[in-house]
């Protein structure tokens, strides 16, 4: 999965120049061309965005924007490539610039993830899913 | 050698992306696959010697394309000068000329062509397979056969013996247009799926799936949909990956025991790849009607996909499915699962007639499946001691050794069912 960050246009809902989206638009076609990317998204500015707060029983819903427009995610991608090697090489040819930072990261595979859960974990994961079975049957 | 460990690792990463665009224009200008790949190979060692010194160039796939073309023209020089020395032909620059114009034409129609020709039909569907692989997925030689189970030197044999075959075949360059622009791909998508199911069920081996394969030919699959986009069964095959693949993790237990369909935790199925695979058949649906084999396929597999539990399955509709498949392929093996899905929509009695029938098929004859279903619908009418018979056959039929667990442990389940 590749993040890219915001900045002070993704954040003030300024859309790129007419010649990046060019770019960004042939290089997104390379990666569909190539097999490579599964999904992407731009997302809205903070303005739009809401948080919810966990603390104790409590939920809090703050209103954006958010002032670290950086740390956050402007746009994604999800790409299946057979190396992290091979998703670098194709970042590489991404058309970014200005000192801006896109981080990778692989996914968990659920399988995986699912032999590091405890047997009871496990366990109770089974229980729920064979009673939202017998609800749905009955 | 950190460094070089890098460097390598990354030379590889450019090469499994540039490699198939490499060879399928070199194949336009040498119009020979062995040739293409030997030159190809050469500009990748060149790489491979240069890089950790120079760095990796900007525009890594321009760079192998030219020291390509120089070794090409390089060759092409020395015949066309050995030829003069014998005094058969006079004009170097003019061939030299046609070669380098002859290198940025449309990048498509080379992937495109080089599928068409990795897949003729004059080669054997192994032969089909490893050209595929090797040619288009960019896998070394060792990957192949570790895919295979096959020994290196094996898949080396079969891969020289395709690309002479072509050669001495003289396969056409050309891509073809129209109707017999569907009839090549459909041998092109035979592969693709042949490289699927074997990473989907392995026909051998002790795993039971090999995800990688699966993902090495939806990767093609998706690559051919935007080549021919206008061919529906490429839509429709791509569809049937992406939709079996999303089952995928929730196909094989925490020991790696295979999971079959209507036991499956479905909040596994990743639902990425399911949204992918009802799109594409959607396209495919939009672009024929009847459906094709593989638009039949995709949709009984959408039938499951949109079930969120096994109860909820459309049984009727894919029966009706696989009427239509089984009078369009009139295959034994899809007439067997017919069966399994009437089983679902009206009961193991009738389902044992349509099994009952397929007894005497040849091609049936040592297929671990036909005994395995017909033990399962023994099993469902009382009839144990058949049951428990037909999944030992079964069994003794596979060569997946998960599988064959699997079946004795049903085998077994039927003695304990036995009252006693």
């Amino acid at each position: 999965m590749v993040f890219v960050p915001g900045n002070k246009d993704s954040e003030a809902g300024v859309m790129p120049p007419n010649d990046l989206v060019a770019k960004m638009t042939a290089f997104n076609a390379e990666l569909v061309k190539a097999g490579v990317m599964l999904a992407g998204d731009g997302l809205t500015p903070t303005s739009q965005a809401k948080r919810v707060r966990f603390e104790g029983g409590k939920r809090t819903i703050i209103d954006g924007p958010f002032a670290e427009s950086k740390e956050l995610v402007a746009g994604y991608w999800i790409w299946q490539v057979k190396s992290m090697d091979e998703a670098v090489e194709w970042l590489k040819r991404a058309p970014f610039d200005g000192g801006v930072e896109i981080t990778l990261r692989p996914v968990f595979d659920p399988v995986e993830f699912g032999k590091h859960l405890s047997p009871e974990v496990r366990a109770e994961g089974e229980r729920l899913r064979a009673e939202l079975e017998r609800q749905k049957k009955s | 050698v950190i460094e070089a460990a890098a460097t390598r690792a990354a030379v590889d990463a450019v090469w499994r992306i540039e490699s198939a665009r490499l060879i399928g224009g070199l194949v336009r200008i040498v119009r020979d696959v062995g040739l293409a790949e030997d030159l190809a190979q050469g500009a990748l060692v060149t790489a491979i010697e240069r890089w950790p010194e120079t760095g990796i160039p900007d525009n890594p796939g321009a760079w192998l394309m030219t020291t390509a073309k120089n070794r090409a023209i390089d060759q092409l020089r020395r015949r066309k000068l050995d030829e003069r020395a014998r005094g058969e032909i006079e004009d170097v620059p003019a061939a030299v000329f046609d070669l380098e114009a002859a290198i940025d034409d449309d990048v498509g129609d080379d992937l495109l062509r080089l599928m068409l020709v990795a897949c003729h039909p004059v080669l054997s569907s192994e032969a089909r397979v490893a050209l595929t692989l090797r040619l288009l997925g960019g896998l070394t030689i060792d990957e192949i056969a570790r895919a295979f189970l096959t020994p290196s030197t094996t898949i080396q044999q079969r891969i020289v013996r395709a690309k002479r075959t072509l050669t001495e075949a003289r396969v056409p360059f050309d891509v073809p247009r129209g109707e017999e622009l569907a009839q090549r791909l459909s041998s092109v998508l035979e592969a693709i799926y042949l490289i699927f199911n074997e990473g989907y069920a392995a026909t051998q081996g002790d795993d039971w799936t090999r995800p990688e394969l699966c993902e090495e030919a939806l990767r093609l699959g998706r690559i051919l949909a935007q080549l021919a986009a206008e061919d529906p069964e490429v839509h429709a095959l791509v569809a049937l990956m992406e939709i079996q693949s999303s089952r995928l993790r929730a196909r094989v237990g925490l020991s790696g025991e295979p999971i079959l369909l209507l036991d499956q935790d479905r909040s596994l199925w990743d639902q990425l790849l399911v949204h992918r695979g009802l799109a594409a058949l959607a396209r495919a649906e939009s672009l024929k009607q009847p459906l094709g084999p593989y638009a039949l396929q995709a949709a009984i597999a959408g039938c499951h996909a949109r079930a969120r539990t096994a109860t909820e399955t459309d049984w009727q509709r894919i029966v009706a499915l696989y009427d239509a498949l089984v009078e369009m392929t009139q295959s034994p093996v899809v007439e067997l699962n017919r069966a399994v899905a009437v089983s679902m929509a009206f009961g193991p009695a009738a389902a044992l007639e349509l099994v009952d029938a397929l007894l005497g098929e040849p091609a049936l004859a040592s297929y671990h499946l036909l005994p395995s279903v017909r033990g399962d619908l023994l099993a469902k009418l009382g009839r144990l001691e058949e049951a428990r018979r037909e999944l030992e056959r079964a069994a003794k039929l596979t060569k997946n050794d998960r599988e064959r667990a699997l079946l004795l442990a049903r085998a077994r389940a039927c003695d304990a069912q036995k009252p006693s």
